[in-house]
């Protein structure tokens, strides 16, 4: 018990004193893993929408493959993006294994899936005659498309922040392909079980309780913009 | 809608703005043990480095995995030097032509760790080979790091000079984790294991329930060597920075850093000894 008050009271002191180690690990965690849900929706979000739109052949095939996908663990998209950065991979001319930008492609892989399967089944669930009503009062296909996924858009944001929540917790798949280089690419998640190994809590707590921190303070923003949203 | 659009965008391109990587840096890959990471060599050990070094803009990005899985490492064109532990493992890369220029740079020993009252008696134990022997006929627990380490290279040499087969032993734990972890299950479990003596020396304020019990036999020596990759196999291998970091840890400076690391309570952690 003394450890968990005292690792607390130490974690917090970490916080607001504005430690410099504490917080490059919580801007590299948010850099990587805002970045993989930005490409993970780039893509996620038209694929999603396009499934639940069009018909098309393999569409059924290509639903169900991303339902799949949505529970692919981390560390076997971790695995997968490791053998194909490294040198010895198909891609391995590109030096990317061990960097930062090979851990945004393993949580863009792991998120990407989860957006596209969330915005497929929040379009999908739109009322069709929007899409009619859309159409009869003179839109063209594509705007009447644009509707349904604008009358979708806070499922779409929840995608978003689903795939956002997975990429942030996730730990596996970092460590693999980033390699928990201190300084470069030592995020939260693998700072926390590296240091849990190590027997030194303080750090470990205090990067817990940010990442609790930080998946609150993130739901609140896109509370806020879901709030303005409905306004638009 | 346009608001989803603009987060997006702002998001992008605030992500990409910070994301630019330093261009002029040269990243460099040391693959290692994780007992040289987390006894916190690197972090005396790096800084001096970029101290000494004549070369511009260089980063030594430290992976540490265990000496099985270094070497693994480097076989496959992943990493640019390697400091680990395992002098047969290490002599196979190097004849198969992965790696080059091999110099010894420090030891220290592996310890038997185990609970105080010891019920296997290795504490009484005649040699390495013979501690083993009774820690297998005690039937007490023993966690093996399992991760083919240089740590677990060693323990496995012990079993098989002791004549045990480790999948008989009724409480044989292989946890497939790093020293500290290894360590720490040990405790939790007030199990035995073997561990590297550095490792040992830091977490040991932390160790509840274990407590040094064998240590001596030259048969626990443990020696650490350093190696560039070869770039006649990897061409992308940064090879002319391997050999300026191998001239400063196997020199005088690199080596007077070694011998003046120290834990809390004042030991020397590794011995230097390049030639």
């Amino acid at each position: 018990m003394n450890t968990i008050i005292n690792g607390l009271a130490k974690a917090i002191s970490l916080i607001l004193s504005f430690d410099r180690e504490l917080y490059a690990i919580i801007f590299l965690s948010l850099k990587v893993s805002g970045l993989a849900v930005v490409i993970a929706s780039l893509i996620g979000i038209p694929l999603g929408a396009v499934c639940a739109l069009r018909r098309f052949f393999g569409r059924g095939v290509l639903v169900t493959l991303l339902n799949t996908f949505m529970g692919l663990p981390p560390v076997v998209a971790g695995l997968a993006v490791y053998l194909f950065l490294s040198r010895s991979g198909p891609l391995g001319f590109m030096g990317l294994l061990y960097s930062p930008s090979a851990m945004v492609i393993a949580q863009a892989v792991i998120a990407m899936p989860i957006v596209a399967a969330l915005t497929w089944s929040a379009v999908a669930s739109v009322d069709a005659r929007v899409r009619e009503t859309a159409l009869t009062l003179g839109a063209t296909p594509m705007m009447a498309e644009w509707r349904m996924l604008s009358e979708a858009r806070l499922s779409v944001f929840s995608a978003v922040i689903a795939g956002f929540g997975r990429t942030m917790a996730e730990v596996g798949a970092v460590l693999m392909v980033g390699g928990n280089i201190a300084g470069y690419t030592r995020v939260m998640t693998t700072t926390i079980a590296m240091e849990t190994g190590k027997g030194s809590f303080e750090l470990a707590i205090a990067l817990g309780v940010v990442l609790i921190f930080v998946a609150f303070v993130v739901n609140v923003l896109f509370r806020m913009a879901q709030g303005r949203g409905m306004t638009v | 809608m346009k608001l989803t659009v603009r987060l997006m965008l702002i998001t992008l391109t605030a992500a990409l703005f910070l994301s630019s990587p330093a261009m002029a840096e040269t990243r460099v890959v040391l693959a290692s043990t994780t007992s040289t990471q987390n006894t916190g060599l690197f972090d005396v050990l790096l800084p001096a480095y970029y101290n000494w070094t004549k070369m511009k803009d260089v980063k030594i990005d430290v992976v540490a995995v265990g000496t099985g899985k270094a070497i693994e490492v480097a076989r496959r064109g992943d990493a640019d030097i390697l400091l680990v532990h395992d002098r047969e493992k290490e002599d196979a890369f190097i004849k198969d032509g992965y790696g080059k220029d091999r110099h010894d740079v420090m030891y220290n020993d592996f310890v038997v760790i185990g609970p105080p009252d010891d019920p296997a008696m290795a504490k009484a134990a005649t040699d390495a080979v013979d501690a083993f022997k009774r820690l297998a006929s005690s039937g007490a627990a023993f966690v093996s790091r399992g991760d083919e380490s240089g740590t677990h290279a060693k323990e496995k040499k012990l079993w098989k000079a002791a004549g045990v087969d480790t999948v008989t032993l009724k409480s044989y734990l292989s946890v497939g984790q790093g020293m500290e972890a290894t360590l720490r299950i040990t405790d939790e479990k007030g199990a035995y294991t073997l561990s590297d003596r550095a490792t040992y020396y830091v977490l040991k304020d932390s160790l509840k329930s274990v407590v040094l019990l064998y240590w001596g036999d030259p048969a626990l020596f443990n020696q650490y060597g350093v190696m560039a990759v070869n770039p006649a196999k990897f061409p992308h291998a940064h090879y002319d920075v391997a050999k300026d970091f191998i001239a400063f840890i196997a020199g005088p400076v690199g080596q007077k850093v070694i011998g003046g690391f120290k834990d809390k309570a004042g030991h020397v952690l590794f011995t230097p000894n390049a030639k």
